[in-house]
Parts: C-alpha cells; sequence; structure tokens
C-alpha cells in the first residue's frame, strides 16, 4: 500500500507506541521508516503502520466476504441491537475514539473491558484502596537522584525512559545523573539501566517472584523492625539494609513498578506495600512513585471512561447506569456471559479472543484473524490515518496526536458513531 | 421569531432591577429591545408571579481536569453507594435534603451539565487548571453539556515563575509570561495555590508561610503574591488573582489570610474558599472561628473580594493544588486514602475524601464559620456562594446552602442540631441577617460575572446573552433554586420544572491579553531543556475546542483596563 503523506517531509510526530508519548520524533522517510528520536518501540510501530501488508486492508467484510462500509456498518448494528449485553473489549484506542466507544456502550448496555487490565487493575485496586503518592516524567528529569524500578526494567517497555529523564544532562536544580538501582530484574535485562558512559545500574535480587517479600522486608527495616533472617528472596539483609539508607538519604526517590511485570497473583498487594514504602519514605524525605502503563490507550481509555461514566474500565451500562466491577467484568469472564463481542484494537494489529459470540473486529488493518468474526471493519491508525488525542503514562499530560498520511480507511470514531446512529 | 417573556418579577442587579415587573424580548439567542412590530412575538411565556433571574454563575467549582478525575477513578464504591441511595439517604441533621440532591460529589462531564442547568445555573468556572493539564481540562469541559464554562489557570508554584523570580526578571518580563500562560491554556484568569509551598513541597519543605522563604529559589509566598497580581492588573485582566492562601485548613491560618490581604497593595485580589482560611487557635481544641476578624477585614478592603467554600454534612471528597497541605491533612481523610501527585514541575495536586460530620466539632464549626463569613460581609458583590465544589460539598447543595442564607430560623434549627461544644464557639444565631432575592442574584449571576470579566453574561440588559431563570417565588428557598420552573440558554428553552428538555452546548470563556510573543524565545528553550513535551504541544488551539462541532470559544474584552 502507498503511503500518501499528508504533509512533506520531515513531519514531526508524537509517538503512540508507547506510554512516554515521546513528542520529539521526526519522521523522515516512510520507505523504509526513518525516524530522528527514534527507538525500538517507535520504529516496529511506524515500520508496521506504514507497511500494511495485508492486500485487503481497507475492505470491510461481513462473515468473510468483502463488502462496502455502509454494509458492514450495518451489521455490526445488528449484532448489538440483538444483544442484550455486548462485550466492548479490546478498546485499543485513544481519546476521541473512546468517546464514541463510551456513547454506543450507553445505548447499547455494553461492558468495557481494555486488553491490559489484567495488570492496570492492580493499580486501579491499589489506588482504591489507601491511594498513592506519585510523581511524573519531568519531576523525575529534574529532581530524581535514586531511581529505584521494581521487577522491571523499564527499557524494555519504556524505550526512551533512561535517555530522556536519566542520562540527559539538561536539570533545573544542576544535579547529577541518578544512580538506577534494580530490584527484582534478571541480570540480563539490567543492561537497559546502563548509562552511555558505561555505568552500570546496581541490582539487588535476580528473581521477581521474590520482589513481594523484598517489598515487605523494606518496610520493615524502614520502621526500624529487627529482621530475623539472613537473606530474603536471596539477597542478603545487609543489602536492602544499604538499601533502606540510600532511599532514606535520598532527596527525591523516584520508585517504579509495571503492574504487567508481576507474574504472581494478587500483585496488587505487592503494589500497596511498594505505596506503603513510599509513604512512610514521606514521613522524613521526598520520594514518589512511577506506575509504568502497558499500552494500546490504556490511560486514555481510563481517562476518558472515568469522566464520562464516573468509573476506569471495568465498567457496564445498565439502562443508560453506569456500573463498575474490575473483578466481574473482565473480558475473559464476560466471554462466558456475553452474547456479543465488540473488538477494538486500533494501534496495533491485536487479534480479538477466540470466541463462539457473534463478533464484530473493528482495528488495525493488518488484524490478523484466526476465526472469520461477523463483522470485520478495518479503521486508521491513531496518530498515523487521523489526528487524536492521547494520555501520557502519568495522566497529567494529554497530548494531539497527528494525522500523517491520507487514505480511505475511516476513523474509528466515525464507524463507531453511525453504528450508533442505526441503533437509533 | 421573538420569544417574550411576559411580567415577571425581573431581579437583574446589574441594572439595579429588585423585582421590578417587565417583559424580555429574546431574538437569536440574545435580550432584546421591545419590537416595534408585535407580530414578530412568535412565542410567549406569560412569568406573572415568577421570578426572573440571568442565568447563575458558579465562579469556583472544580469541574474539570485530572484531580476530579482521580477523585471518580478512586472513589467508585462511593459513587455505587450514592447511585443505590440517593433517595433513602438516612438524613444529615443539618441537611435537609430535597428529592433533586443527588449528592454526589464526584458527577460525570455529563452529569455536572445536567445537574447544574437543572439549577438554574447557565456557567461554571474550573478554578484550578494546571498549565500543563490544560488540555485534559478542557476534553473535560468540552464533554459537559448544557453550560458556558472556563478556567483560571494556576501558576506561582511552576518553575518557570519562580525561576524569573529569583532572578528578578522584569514585570514586563513575568506579565507577557502570564498573557502567554492564559493563551496557551485558554484561561479566563489567574490562579494561585499555596502560593510557592506546592514547588516548596518538592524540595520538602512541609509548611510555608507568607514571609517565610522557598529554600531553593529563596523567595517568598509574598512576592509570588505580588508578582503575579501585578501581572493581573496591568495585563487588563478583568478577574482579579484568584488566591488559595496558604496555610490551609491550619488552626491559626486567619493571620495568614489577613497578612495576604495586606501584601495585595491595593491591587484587586480575590481569596477562594475563605472560609478553609479563617480558623483560629481559640478554646479547648485550640480550633476557633476568626470570622469576624476576617469579614471585618473583607469590609474594610475594598479591593478583595472572596468566595466562601461552604461545608455541608456529608461525605465528599477534596481535590486540590495543594499537595504540601493535602499532604499533611491526608491523616484526617475519611476513607482513609489519598492520592498525593508532583506534577511537571508545574503544579501538584492531593485528593482526598472527607466526611463532614455534624457531631464532629471541627467540621461543626467549620460550617458555623462558612456561615458567619457569608452573613458578616456586607458588600455581596464581593463574596460569592461557593461550596468549593466538591471540597466543601457537592454543587447540587446550592439551593439548601441559599435557604440557610435567607431564612434565619431554618438555619438556626439546624444549628442547634450540631456538636455542642462547636455551638458554644459560634455568634452565628447572633446573627440576625437573611440574604434577599436581589442579594442571592447579585452573589450568584450579576457579581460573578462582574468579577470574572464576561462581557455579556449574567446580566439581563439588553444584548446580554439570553441565559435566563424562572422561579415560582416559594418559602421554601432550598425548593425553590432546586427547581426552576424554566431556563433558557442561549434563548432556548432547555429546562422546564426542572428537567432537561434540550440538550445544547455552551462555550468556554477565555481572556487573550496582548502581549510580546518574544517571550516564547525562551520559553522554548526552557520546554526543550527541562521539560518532557515540545513547546508548540502545551499549547491548546481553539480548534482543538470547536473542532467536535459542539465547542466554541468566547474571549471576552478586558474591563478593567479603561476603567
Amino acid at each position: 500500500m502507498k503511503n500518501n503523506l499528508n504533509s512533506p517531509l520531515p513531519i514531526s510526530v508524537t509517538c503512540p507506541a508507547c506510554g512516554m508519548l515521546c513528542d520529539d520524533l521526526s519522521l523522515t522517510d516512510t520507505t523504509p521508516v526513518s525516524i530522528k528520536n527514534s527507538c525500538a518501540k517507535s520504529i516496529s510501530f511506524f515500520e508496521q503502520s506504514f507497511n500494511l501488508s495485508n492486500s485487503n486492508a481497507y475492505a470491510p467484510s461481513v462473515s468473510g466476504k468483502p463488502t462496502d462500509l455502509n454494509t458492514a456498518i450495518k451489521a455490526a448494528a445488528e449484532i448489538l441491537a440483538k444483544s442484550q449485553a455486548p462485550l466492548i473489549a479490546g478498546l485499543g484506542t485513544e481519546v476521541q475514539g473512546m468517546r464514541a466507544i463510551m456513547r454506543l456502550a450507553a445505548k447499547s448496555n455494553a461492558i468495557l473491558d481494555h486488553m491490559h487490565s489484567e495488570s492496570t487493575v492492580r493499580n486501579t485496586l491499589t489506588m482504591q484502596n489507601g491511594g498513592w503518592l506519585t510523581t511524573t516524567l519531568s519531576e523525575i528529569k529534574n529532581r530524581a537522584d535514586v531511581i529505584l524500578a521494581i521487577g522491571t526494567d523499564i527499557g524494555s517497555s519504556h524505550p526512551r525512559f533512561f535517555e530522556k529523564l536519566v542520562w540527559d544532562s539538561e536539570s533545573l536544580f544542576s544535579k547529577p545523573s541518578p544512580e538506577v538501582i534494580y530490584l527484582g530484574v534478571p541480570e540480563e535485562k539490567a543492561k537497559a539501566g546502563t548509562a552511555p558512559d558505561g555505568k552500570q545500574a546496581s541490582v539487588i535480587g535476580n528473581d521477581s517472584s521474590k520482589v513481594p517479600e523484598m517489598i515487605n522486608a523494606l518496610n520493615a527495616m524502614l520502621i526500624n523492625k529487627k529482621i530475623n533472617a539472613e537473606t530474603i528472596g536471596g539477597v542478603s539483609v545487609a543489602t536492602l539494609q544499604a538499601l533502606v539508607e540510600k532511599l532514606k538519604t535520598a532527596q527525591y526517590a523516584v520508585i517504579v513498578w509495571s503492574a504487567s511485570s508481576f507474574k504472581f497473583s494478587h500483585a496488587e498487594l505487592t503494589i500497596q506495600s511498594i505505596v506503603q514504602l513510599i509513604n512512610q519514605l514521606n514521613e522524613t524525605t521526598r520520594a514518589a512513585g512511577l506506575p509504568l502503563n502497558s499500552g494500546d490507550g490504556d490511560s486514555s481509555v481510563n481517562n476518558t471512561s472515568a469522566w464520562l461514566s464516573g468509573y476506569p474500565t471495568r465498567n457496564r451500562f445498565v439502562n443508560g447506569k453506569p456500573e463498575y466491577d474490575n473483578y466481574h467484568f473482565s473480558t475473559q469472564k464476560q466471554l462466558q456471559n456475553s452474547d456479543a463481542l465488540l473488538w477494538v484494537s486500533t494501534f496495533n494489529p491485536v487479534s480479538p479472543p477466540q470466541t463462539t459470540l457473534a463478533s464484530i473486529v473493528i482495528g488495525h488493518p493488518d488484524t490478523k484473524l484466526d476465526s472469520t468474526p461477523d463483522v470485520f471493519i478495518p479503521v486508521g491508525i491513531p496518530g498515523v490515518d487521523h489526528a487524536g488525542a492521547m494520555f501520557r503514562m502519568d495522566s497529567s499530560i494529554t497530548l494531539p496526536l497527528k494525522k500523517l498520511r491520507n487514505n480511505e480507511l475511516p476513523n474509528l470514531s466515525e464507524v463507531i458513531n453511525r453504528i450508533e446512529a442505526e441503533l437509533a | 421569531m421573538i420569544t417574550l417573556l411576559k411580567n415577571g418579577k425581573i431581579y437583574d442587579p446589574a441594572h439595579n432591577k429588585d423585582g421590578v415587573v417587565e417583559d424580555i424580548y429574546i431574538y437569536q439567542g440574545r435580550i432584546v429591545p421591545k419590537p416595534l412590530d408585535h407580530a414578530k412575538v412568535t412565542q410567549t411565556y406569560d412569568l406573572t408571579g415568577k421570578v426572573v433571574m440571568a442565568g447563575a454563575i458558579d465562579m469556583h467549582s472544580h469541574i474539570g481536569g485530572g484531580k476530579v478525575n482521580i477523585a471518580r477513578m478512586m472513589l467508585p464504591e462511593y459513587q455505587q453507594k450514592q447511585m443505590q441511595e440517593i433517595k433513602n439517604l438516612s438524613e444529615p441533621e443539618a441537611h435537609i435534603c430535597t428529592p433533586y440532591c443527588s449528592h454526589h460529589a464526584t458527577p460525570t462531564a455529563t452529569d455536572t451539565g445536567f445537574r447544574y442547568i437543572e439549577m438554574g445555573y447557565t456557567a461554571a468556572f474550573e478554578p484550578a487548571i494546571s498549565p500543563i493539564n490544560a488540555r485534559q481540562a478542557h476534553l473535560e469541559m468540552g464533554d459537559t453539556p448544557m453550560i458556558d464554562k472556563g478556567g483560571y489557570a494556576m501558576l506561582g508554584n511552576d518553575d518557570y515563575f519562580l525561576r524569573m523570580l529569583a532572578a528578578k526578571k522584569d514585570q514586563k518580563a513575568i506579565n507577557d509570561y502570564v498573557a502567554w500562560i492564559l493563551h496557551a491554556t485558554q484561561a479566563i484568569g489567574i490562579k494561585v495555590v499555596n502560593p510557592g509551598g506546592i514547588s516548596a513541597f518538592k524540595f520538602n519543605q512541609r509548611r510555608l508561610n507568607l514571609d517565610e522563604n522557598h529554600q531553593h529559589y529563596q523567595v517568598s509566598p509574598r512576592e509570588v503574591l505580588q508578582s503575579l497580581s501585578r501581572a493581573v492588573h496591568e495585563l487588563g485582566i478583568a478577574k482579579p488573582l484568584h488566591v488559595h492562601c496558604n496555610n490551609l485548613g491550619a488552626a491559626g491560618n486567619f493571620e495568614t489570610t489577613l497578612n495576604t490581604m495586606g501584601a495585595s497593595n491595593g491591587l484587586p485580589m480575590h481569596l477562594t474558599h475563605i472560609q478553609f482560611h479563617s480558623y483560629g487557635t481559640e478554646g479547648d481544641k485550640k480550633f476557633s472561628s476568626a470570622a469576624a476578624q476576617i469579614a471585618e477585614a473583607l469590609n474594610k478592603n475594598k479591593n478583595i473580594s472572596a468566595d466562601v467554600g461552604q461545608i455541608l454534612f456529608n461525605q465528599t471528597v477534596t481535590a486540590s493544588g495543594d499537595s504540601m497541605m493535602q499532604h499533611l491533612n491526608a491523616k484526617h481523610a475519611n476513607p482513609k486514602k489519598s492520592v498525593i501527585m508532583d506534577i511537571e514541575c508545574d503544579a501538584g495536586c492531593g485528593v482526598l475524601p472527607f466526611k463532614y460530620r455534624d457531631q464532629n466539632y471541627v467540621n461543626a464549626l467549620q460550617w458555623a464559620i462558612g456561615l458567619e463569613i457569608f452573613l458578616s460581609v456586607e458588600d455581596p458583590w464581593r463574596i460569592f456562594l461557593t461550596t468549593d465544589h466538591p471540597n466543601g460539598a457537592p454543587f447540587t447543595s446550592y439551593p439548601h446552602l441559599i435557604r440557610l442564607l435567607m431564612d434565619k430560623t431554618f438555619r438556626n434549627e439546624a444549628f442547634a442540631k450540631l456538636n455542642l461544644d462547636a455551638q458554644s464557639m459560634s455568634n452565628l444565631t447572633s446573627l440576625n441577617r437573611e440574604y434577599s432575592l436581589y442579594e442571592i442574584a447579585i452573589m450568584t449571576r450579576a457579581g460573578a460575572s462582574k468579577l470574572i470579566g464576561l462581557n455579556d453574561r449574567g446580566h439581563l440588559g439588553v444584548g446580554a446573552n439570553a441565559d435566563i431563570t424562572v422561579y415560582t417565588d416559594q418559602e421554601n428557598r432550598e425548593a425553590m433554586f432546586a427547581k426552576p420552573d424554566y431556563v433558557f440558554k442561549n434563548g432556548e428553552l432547555v429546562v422546564k420544572n426542572g428537567s432537561v428538555v434540550k440538550v445544547v452546548w455552551g462555550a468556554t470563556h477565555t481572556a487573550k491579553p496582548a502581549f510580546d510573543i518574544g517571550v516564547e524565545k525562551d520559553l522554548k528553550d526552557y520546554f526543550d531543556r527541562y521539560q518532557t513535551i515540545g513547546l508548540d504541544n502545551f499549547k491548546i488551539s481553539d480548534a482543538e475546542i470547536f473542532d467536535d462541532g459542539r465547542g466554541s470559544v468566547v474571549v471576552n474584552k478586558n474591563q478593567h483596563a479603561n476603567d
């Protein structure tokens, strides 16, 4: 497929490929993709966007047969009209797409769940249970003197974190580069934290499954409780005690975690312990948390859902009234209870879950469909094919996404609005 | 195509009309003179005996932006419970619920618009837009139907400004930056929250008094206030600097508040939610009312205005930019949880749920202090009716609050149910004042419009936007103000008998004073070096507000520049 760019190269671009939402990229070529200030994730996102492989990518289909957009929209509306309570899942979209989906959900009594909410919900549960104390990217860049990354190397999911916030020597308060400490991160991954000058991150414990006990030990030490064991999670108590001292003497320690990297059950309890550690540190010094997001517009979707329904996902509408239940309204559970699935994934070609439900897929033109959905409507990629607005992972920043090229792909919000109109 | 509102009793303080019976003609969304050709009147509403006011304007209500959305995310149990209990709430003693009082402290954007218009409010202003978060605030306000909206951008804790102040940049440079912020954030006013304190908290300072220095910048809150109030004044923005004083909620903070008035140097200054800043340290509990001292100072200093931030008893949530004081207050949160954030070298926030109880000494006295201020400040043009929604109570409690102000018997009955120790520390029952309809119209219409600098809202003169509310005159003022007979927005009937009959979308009000665009040169360098987004993305274009086909931007002309 040819890329008919909207303006001459180079084009400055805001990148939706991860929660950093970097807006300093400059697209210099599309064949092959070349980007100034790129990273592994942005290259892969724009390559995927500019090299659509599906030869029939612009054609919607009903029961696997190519058709026109009108017919596909009518067919989708019919499925939703028949459904008692459809599940709208995936939700890989930005603010404008989510606004449209919220209206459709209210009208069709739908259940809403994001593809990454298994992770996101752990953070939400923590925040709803006791709250937290967090910070944002510019504060980290200018203030952080210690960065403690728990169970995540940060770089795999947010590749430019260190380049932009840690190794960049420009800071308002002329501080040295922060010390990077990994807790519960495999040695081979810890390379992500190695500075350009060769300075390596310290690594405390390589087993992320031991994070819960290590955090609990840190909490105990911070309030001067005596630890009888000699090692916790394979790490000597002395090492952990040294870490506690480092955090206590830091002026602005930033503690980073990624809910999706915690592969143990009830990880929300561990996140709560991390928050407890941060709160206790703030009794005497300053420290703050940064929960990393998972991607595919999760921050945008939860924020938009919150101001339009009063709740983040997982939520649903019953006779137009919003309800919230972050346990029962999961995709996995609702695939058993619901009678129709609308799967949305516009940034990436994420396949819908296997299901026997009547299903509509609205998404990335290259979406791989293992089984034929009743309706498939390819739509534009936000930030490439159409404009939009996106929340950064720290939710304090929302940035506009640009339209970079012209093609026939409709926007998600247009398609959703037309389906909603058919339901009237 | 002219609509006639016939024989209403007009309360229009902007034109000194106190209940005169007159007709109003509406054409193309505006109030017009009586037409020469009566045949053009196509629709007539007989308002004989009805009370007619301009649509009400809430000059301080947290309706959009990060803090409110955090509150929504944080308190799902609260919202769910309310959904179920709206009709069968156990009645808090000092708050008699009407069927229209939803008690919803964190309504959705949609509900915000609906609940406001159902009470006859046609505009509300978000008082705490952190500039870096302005896009979110406008997205939320853009999804708020029925009413006009706008906001005040927060400065005075942003590192860019504090650096300028520390470097003793000249006032013109400060003015240009302040004007640039107004443009970039699509705001109509400037607010300062805990001047310098939010930034100082990031350096581990836990309190900051008016003349205490920020440890890094070595500037004091007084200097921050003086620089910003002067900038606002010299730029000719109508809205005086909106000031949330240092020491929010702390016993003894009334002295800071009085000193802050002194720091104004005679320039216009608005002290917001002043109830939370009117506390003394007398009595056994070292917490007392300083309403009398505060009211006396307000009466004396004609350059100062204030809104009250009345508390009412119930569960609510406090959402503030004041991370320093909210972190300190987190131990009082109920339920016990708090979200505190440091934000982008720009601002901070603190969100804590609160449950105000009439049997709690402090809460009961807070309630009394708010009312004491209302009743002791003589000039209704300089005191405004707010609950600092949702911090003191949800805005849906305004009809109840209006009754407390207008009905002494009702007020004293409520007072008699309070914590007895608190009763003994308040002179509320000795205050006999009852607000008149005319005074209510000043506080909630004419005064608010004048304060913010809205050119054609808040009054019923020829040329005004036809935002009009019609009430049935009832002895029970709560019932009266909870459910207007009619509300017209831009001349269209949108509410009938307290229910929305047509969904419309209001405008976003802004002020855009002239400035030297050269200010962007240094700002661009600052953004490139220290911020994590580009300067161009910081700025919000008009198109972002009207692109969805619903919103519009109104640029209000600076008013006081030519005073």
